[in-house]
């Protein structure tokens, strides 16, 4: 992968600075200018294109990658927010050249036709899947102080509603996501509360 | 031999989409790649007087700034053919004059060594305008509505059969109804994107497009560069619907700021603003019904005139009643179209130009009719019901529609309908049902598909069409096991680059209608040719026999009485020492009522199409167009069509929930039952016609735009403000398919399904909604507000 660093003209200009990423699994040295969102950092100068840009101003999930485990937008943050953080992409997602069980649910159910959302379906979910392990209420949990959540489809739909799919793979994505769910555990105890 | 024809087999390029190693056009790592970012007019109507691009260029790393002052001179267009290439606005090239026809129209290009840079170099620049009055709404005195001569293709807009006044008098029930639908945006989430590499005089484009040869045909005549100097490579594309169908400007100012600076350039639209002024809408429709009935409810005349608007620098036509003349039958018909220009970019093609938005007044009209007639809705319609298609009297293809409102009614609980509207409770909600038509024409065109066979036993067919997530890749490759007898993992279908024979563009559903006959016609002469090579060849175990006695399975040729007799294709070609074998087919059928005196019947054309130059050249072509006297291309274009109409037809029903206290509504089911023809893909077709009922939702609660009164600016300029359906939206989808081969339209038997998913269903939840709450809104989209008063 060959990493975009910016022109010297600039760096001689005091406009960049040193920047070191850890991004799935894999460290990446990079000199750019501190206003370089880290969706841009990813796709333009380290040539990691998977994650996608559908609105650079965090209204589709397109962009949304993990940082230590946690879903945000990455339109929406700074490159240099995150050294010395965990970041996964798309790309990050398999294992040794084996989907997740996620990504092969996406494949079985149709979760994408144009494929341009998927990205950061996937990742959105990844880490949705862990909030809501982790006992993470949403709008339409019935009770937030409960033990127990049931992770129905109304869950699942509310917690994934940030991120747009205009091909509309919406019904598959969430059957995708209640397919490799249900291959861990159906309901899951409520450890920690979050507010 | 179970086919593959129909399996829900998974997405061939599913997992390329889900580890984020499909291409977009953004994406290809190109060396020296510099940023070009567009900068747009903050006025509605007049001149540049100055952009002062000083502070600009000064900033380091700034490449230059490309205005109408310095930007090369381009070549007029004069087709509006979308096959063959169409630009959306014929009367505004960019940057070649300093006139501003609309609010967002772009005027420079900043380029910059990085993203970060040109963003900046963009706020640096300073343009005054000397501003005149525009002209941006259709109240305006100024406002000038005229009727255009046909729509996009041809088209007919204004159809007269019978006398409509007459018809009218001798109703004994009649209804009038205006019906409006705002403006609305397609908002693909991958925005237009275009990166061009020139190398010395020949151009690669990297672009986002439905039309991947017509954006090349394009280019190239813009440019004044014969069409084998531009390649342009389009294998993914996020989304269209319609929005990528004609060229935007980015797709040509990419290749002319690359030469501006003598370095690649990559443009991509924002989201915010420019993806809602430089990418195409559909216009905003007043439709206005008039229709009447005898006491039994049939159809004694129908008036459906609408207004849509259009831009100054080129003319596109929303027509609204293109459905209205053929969906039911009747005797009398006016369809009227009128059209006003307004400074405004100029619309497009939006998933089912006409019908998505003509159905929904047609059918909120069917449904006012009905409860007027004291008829059930689905009742009324097949009392109105057309066994041949009223427009021409043709017979259909392939009709099923009754069957669809059959299973329809039957999946949704029509019988638990309340006849009496805001009735009926469920819980705290009041719910209601609706039904509606959904119909869009069988398109075809032309298409040419070079195939390989490989000694491996592997096959690969290339044809330059595209996949926008309406899975042709799949699809195709389906075709071509099923005509191989090839394990679908042993076939590759390739697309998305001009240097492959030129297929259809991805617009009016026709991408799989036209290129699945000839991927099966290739399919079929090239293992021809090797059940030739076999049967004249001793040493093969199918040696004597004739042609038609032989089956493929699995990849092995087998006496079809006697399957121990038998070899592989990789040993047939093994022993006759041939590396591969190969052909190039065009198969060539239109089954538009404007285009089919021209191709139908095809006898003579068969042989003249390899000729056709350019069109299906493609620039490494090896093998030459092998279609004249093929068997497989006669079998299909020998057909005789010329008294046969081609449309899809299908049944939406739809549930919602209504909150009395809020009056949110919630579309609860959705059934769509379509008669789309042979099912190539259950998985994919499903996906299609549920995207389209997506996008129907959004049209009947949330979607439009909306213009400032004051200066004609568009205000929902971004995605936080123009609302698109979420997960959270999502009703339970019950999406079924006749799933009858239509025999006329090709040997393959399918018929598009992209678009009549969007057709009806907009139409089905406003009937829902006022069979919920006896409110009848007429207006799109039904937000709660309009329930309340
Ligand atoms: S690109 Fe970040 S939310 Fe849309
Ligand atoms: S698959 Fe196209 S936007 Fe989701």
């Amino acid at each position: 992968m060959n990493i975009k660093q910016n022109p010297s003209g600039l760096q001689a200009n005091g406009f960049t600075l040193p920047l070191s990423l850890s991004i799935n699994g894999k460290q990446y040295d990079l000199n750019i200018e501190p206003r370089v969102s880290l969706l841009d950092a990813l796709r333009e100068y380290i040539g990691l294109t998977g994650t996608k840009k559908g609105c650079n101003q965090g209204a589709c999930g397109a962009c949304t990658v993990l940082v230590d485990g946690e879903r945000i937008n990455s339109c929406m943050t700074l490159a240099v927010q995150y050294q010395g953080k965990e970041i996964t992409t798309v790309e990050g997602l398999a294992e040794d050249g084996n989907l997740s069980a996620l990504q092969q649910a996406f494949i079985e159910h149709d979760g994408f036709q144009c494929g341009y959302c998927t990205p950061g379906q996937l990742c959105s979910a990844t880490a949705m899947i862990e909030e809501f392990k982790n006992g993470m209420p949403s709008a339409v949990s019935p009770d937030v102080a409960s033990e127990e959540f049931e992770f129905s489809e109304k869950e699942i739909k509310e917690r994934m509603s940030g991120n747009l799919c205009r091909c509309g793979a919406y019904v598959g994505i969430v059957e995708a996501i209640q397919e490799a769910f249900s291959n861990k555990e159906t309901t899951v105890a409520h450890e920690t509360f979050y507010l | 031999m179970d086919s593959i024809i129909g399996k829900p087999i998974d997405r061939k390029d599913g997992p390329l989409k889900v580890t984020g190693k499909a291409m977009y056009a953004a994406e290809w790592n190109i060396p020296n790649l510099a940023y070009g970012i567009t900068i747009q007019s903050t006025i509605t109507k007049g001149h540049i007087n100055n952009i002062d691009t000083s502070a600009a260029e000064k900033l380091k790393g700034v490449l230059g700034v490309m205005t109408y002052k310095n930007a090369m001179q381009l070549h007029t267009l004069s087709g509006s053919d979308p096959s063959s290439g169409k630009f959306a606005e014929k009367d505004l090239l960019p940057f070649q004059s300093e006139r501003i026809f609309y609010n967002g129209q772009h005027i420079a290009v900043v380029i910059a060594e990085t993203f970060e840079v040109a963003e900046h170099a963009a706020s640096l620049i300073k343009v005054t305008y000397n501003e005149e009055k525009p002209v941006f709404d259709i109240n305006q005195p100024e406002a000038k509505i005229y009727q255009p001569q046909q729509g996009l293709g041809g088209t007919q807009v204004q159809v007269k059969r019978g006398d409509a006044e007459q018809g009218m008098s001798n109703a004994s029930t009649k209804i009038e109804q205006t019906y409006n639908t705002p403006v609305y945006h397609h908002n693909p989430m991958e925005p237009h994107a275009t990166s061009a590499v020139w190398n010395g005089d020949t151009l690669t484009v990297y672009d986002a497009t439905q039309s991947v040869f017509g954006n090349k045909n394009a280019i190239s005549t813009m440019l004044g560069i014969a069409p084998d100097k531009v390649r342009l490579i389009s294998p993914f594309i996020g989304g269209g619907f319609g929005s990528k169908g004609f060229m935007w400007a980015n797709s040509i100012l990419a290749p002319m700021a690359a030469k501006f600076i003598n370095r690649p350039v990559k443009i991509v639209l924002e989201r915010t603003g420019q993806m809602f002024t430089c990418a195409g809408r559909r216009s905003f429709t007043i439709q206005k019904i008039n229709l009447g009935t005898d006491n039994g409810g049939k159809l004694t005349s129908v008036k459906h005139e609408t207004t849509s608007e259009t831009s100054f620098v080129d003319e596109f036509v929303e027509p609204a009643g293109v459905a209205t003349k053929m969906i039911y039958a009747t005797p009398n018909l006016d369809i009227t179209q009128n059209i006003v220009r307004l400074n405004k970019g100029t619309p497009c093609p939006t998933r089912a130009p006409g019908e998505a938005v003509g159905t929904y007044a047609f059918e909120v009209a069917m449904d006012e009719l009905a409860e007027k007639l004291n008829i059930d809705p689905v009742q009324l319609r097949l009392i109105n019901y057309a066994e041949k298609n009223p427009d021409d009297g043709h017979r259909f293809s392939s009709k099923n529609l009754k069957e669809c409102y059959e299973k329809g009614a039957q999946s949704i609980g029509w019988s638990n309908r309340n006849i009496k509207p805001g009735s009926t409770k469920e819980g705290n909600f009041l719910v209601g049902y609706g039904m509606a038509t959904a119909t869009y024409p069988a398109n075809r065109s032309k298409a040419t598909v070079r195939l390989k066979l490989y000694q491996e036993g592997n096959a690969v067919a290339a044809c330059c069409t595209q996949d926008i997530g309406t899975g042709t890749y799949t699809v195709m490759a389906q075709v071509m096991s099923d005509a191989l007898g090839l394990p679908i993992d042993k076939v590759e279908f390739k697309l998305g680059d001009t240097i492959y024979p030129q297929g259809p563009n991805s617009g009016g559903s026709q991408t799989m209608a036209t290129t699945g006959p000839a991927v099966r016609a290739a399919a079929l002469t090239v293992k021809s040719k090797v059940i030739k090579l076999a049967v004249a060849d001793k040493k093969s175990p199918l040696y004597n026999q004739t042609e038609d006695a032989i089956s493929v399975d699995e990849g092995k040729l087998f006496v079809t009485s006697d399957n121990l007799k038998g070899e592989t294709y990789s040993q047939i070609l093994t022993r006759a020492k041939m590396p591969l074998v190969e052909t190039e087919i065009t198969t060539n059928v239109s089954t538009r009522e404007t285009q089919k005196s021209e191709s139908n019947p095809t006898t003579k054309q068969g042989g003249e199409q390899g000729g056709q130059g350019q069109q299906s050249g493609g620039q490494q072509g090896g093998s030459k167009d092998e279609s004249k006297d093929n068997p497989f291309v006669k079998q299909d274009q020998d057909l005789d069509r010329s008294n046969v109409a081609f449309h899809s037809f299908g049944a939406q029903f739809v549930k919602v929930l209504v909150d009395p206290l809020t009056c949110m509504i919630k579309v609860d089911k959705v059934v769509s039952i379509m008669d789309v023809g042979q099912i190539l893909n259950e998985k994919t077709a499903k996906s299609q016609i549920m995207g389209g009922a997506i996008f129907g939702i959004g049209m009947a609660l949330m979607e439009g735009s909306v213009y400032d009164e004051n200066t004609g600016r568009i205000v929902t300029r971004d995605l936080a403000d123009y609302l698109v359906p979420v997960h959270a939206d999502m009703p339970t989808f019950d999406v079924q398919f006749t799933n009858v081969k239509d025999e006329f339209i090709s040997p393959v038997g399918a018929r598009g399904a992209g678009e009549i998913g969007i057709t009806g269903i907009t139409a089905a939840i406003a009937n829902a909604i006022y069979n919920a709450t006896g409110k009848r809104v007429r207006d799109l989209p039904i937000t709660p507000d309009k329930l309340i008063v």
